[in-house]
């Protein structure tokens, strides 16, 4: 922390990059998006060192709520090591000087890309979303002028024609990552690119949730404790991705994998895309069926930039 | 299907007026539309057809005048004063609107099943299964076969794609359809199938139409009473076969006496 603490009292940049103005905007449109639970609050979004799609989003809301004693975990696709949470967190390591961690349990702000980590989170902890495309109506009606009257009338039925094709083309809700949810009874909300796999978590969620959009200009906020619904058929309920097979490394079960291609020989194995999650089972002695493989144990030990996500 | 007494009207029209600027859309219209009853606009284009029943469906606010609607709970609303969410809710319960062109009121990249479902799901239909058999049904009704319910409307042909949005449009039971040149574009065999059906489902439902037509037999196949407009008034009104086999204003006998006999 201190030689990076020093790189901060040089000056070169305020703490945590944005200047206080901007954080304050941005402080304030999140306070709104707290007040009205899944309301897409508009906010001067700023340009980033990044380019869009990269989190810039994300990003401002973090830097906008990080304080100095706050320490930080950044998630890419469920990992901590990818390129997106790499340089994310050597953003904010340079610029705030804050601590980082891997471990779910020690961060109290978590930016992610895709995943909530499987552990479930606490209270005192924040759950920052970078989002590409906040409307969930935008494929269905490109008009933002109409699809912000629809949200504001809760004019919604034109989500279920969504899922209805659906059915109607695959035999059941085809829709496996951005599935729509409606927030506290009242605004339909897309969960960003999360997999459909983590939408029991959104709901009651102790930690709060922020959602940036930096291209788009949109924030919103899912507060503590608040219901969250997947909306589906009556007689097609909500459900879950299954995995026949637990974790190839550490044996979880219950848990979102990722399919890693081994060799060109058509060997692969699943494993945990929450990457914390899997090493902290592996390092209480959970062991998978393919723990013991040679390409197994190489790609477990360490060498990350072969994670094919 | 009519729960009022035949002798309250379902649409008050009272001195609409639309300016486009300077120039006249249409002027000074009153009328009352009864349930049951199909009321054709006819007039050549430009006599102001279209922007009046576009005043009449809320699409276009007029400059002057008022539009009164019985409501299904039998009070009276003026409809440029229900909230923009009453209006809408109008427009996919209690209201039709059948486009010209088909594309226009439907969803093109939805398959039939879906757009006959959509008004459905958006007055909070949550069962998949009750969805589709009703949209199966209403597409039965409407001579399209089971089997083209997962298809995109872009698959259809014109009198196909006209019909499906007949029955999207009916499917939640409206008392009021409006009608904007719905065989327009259509071949004539095609155009005569379609006036049969529609005949045969404003009878069967009861419903309430109003019809804009510059086609003076669409006319005279379906409409109880006719309204010819030109320059943006209307000149003459009366029961359909009175004012096709005896028009008194000239201009209607120009219109009557230019329709091409074979």
């Amino acid at each position: 922390m201190n030689d990076t603490a020093q790189i901060f009292d040089q000056g070169e940049y305020n703490f945590a990059y944005l200047d206080e103005q901007t954080k304050r905007m941005i402080r304030r449109a999140i306070l709104k998006g707290i007040a009205i639970p899944g309301y897409q609050v508009p906010f001067a979004s700023r340009e980033m060192p990044m380019p869009y799609g990269w989190g810039t989003g994300g990003v401002q809301v973090t830097a906008s709520i990080l304080g100095k004693d706050d320490c930080l975990k950044m998630i890419d696709q469920g990992s901590d090591d990818t390129t997106n949470a790499v340089s994310i967190r050597g953003f904010f390591e340079k610029t705030a000087g804050v601590r980082t961690t891997y471990e779910t349990s020690e961060a109290t702000v978590i930016q992610t890309r895709h995943r909530i980590p499987e552990k479930g989170l606490r209270e005192d902890q924040v759950l920052v979303f970078q989002v590409p495309i906040p409307e969930p109506l935008r494929f269905l009606e490109p008009r933002e002028t109409e699809t912000r009257k629809m949200h504001a009338l809760e004019d919604y039925g034109l989500m279920h024609v969504k899922l209805y094709e659906d059915i109607a083309k695959n035999g059941h809700i085809a829709t496996t990552y951005a599935y729509p949810v409606k927030v506290n009874d009242r605004y339909v909300m897309d969960p960003s690119p999360t997999p459909k796999f983590d939408n029991p978590k959104i709901d009651q969620m102790p930690a709060l949730q922020l959602y940036g959009a930096g291209r788009e200009k949109r924030i919103y906020a899912i507060p503590p404790y608040t219901k969250v619904k997947s909306l589906d058929f009556d007689d097609y309920p909500f459900e879950v991705q299954k995995f026949d097979k637990p974790c190839g490394l550490c044996g979880a079960e219950n848990v979102y994998l990722d399919e890693v291609i081994l060799d060109d020989q058509g060997g692969r194995m699943y494993v945990c895309s929450d990457s914390d999650h899997c090493e902290e089972r592996r390092a209480n002695g959970h062991l998978g069926p393919m723990a013991a493989d040679p390409a197994a144990t190489h790609f477990a030990g360490g060498a990350s930039e072969e994670t094919v996500q | 299907m009519n729960v009022f007494q035949p002798e309250a009207p379902l649409l008050q029209v009272h001195n609409v007026t639309r300016y486009y600027g300077d120039r006249i859309g249409c002027l000074d219209v009153s009328f009352d539309l009864w349930p049951g009853e199909v009321l054709a606009i006819v007039g050549e284009s430009g006599s102001g057809k279209t922007t009046l029943l576009n005043c009449l469906s809320t699409r276009l606010a007029p400059t002057a005048g008022a539009i009164e609607y019985r409501m299904r709970d039998g009070a009276m609303r003026n409809l440029y004063q229900l909230t923009e969410a009453e209006r809408r809710l109008l427009m996919r319960t209690d209201w039709g609107f059948v486009h010209q062109n088909a594309a226009d009121g439907l969803r093109m990249n939805v398959s039939a099943g879906a757009n006959v479902g959509e008004r459905l799901m958006a007055v909070g239909d949550r069962h998949y299964g009750n969805i589709r058999s009703t949209a199966d049904d209403w597409l039965g009704r409407v001579e399209i076969e089971s089997d083209r319910i997962d298809d995109d409307p872009r698959s259809f042909s014109g009198g196909m794609r006209q019909r499906l949005q007949i029955a999207r449009n009916l499917v939640t039971r409206p008392r009021l359809v409006f009608m904007d040149e719905p065989t327009g574009g259509l071949d004539v065999s095609v155009q005569a199938r379609l006036l049969d059906l529609l005949r045969r489902l404003v009878a069967d439902l009861g419903l309430s139409v109003v019809i804009v037509t510059h086609d003076l037999a669409v006319a005279r196949l379906l409409s109880h009473r006719i309204m010819v407009m030109r320059h943006g008034n209307v000149i003459e009104a009366g029961l359909t076969d009175q004012v096709l086999d005896d028009p008194r204003e000239p201009y209607t006998q120009l219109l009557v006496s230019s329709i091409l006999q074979v």
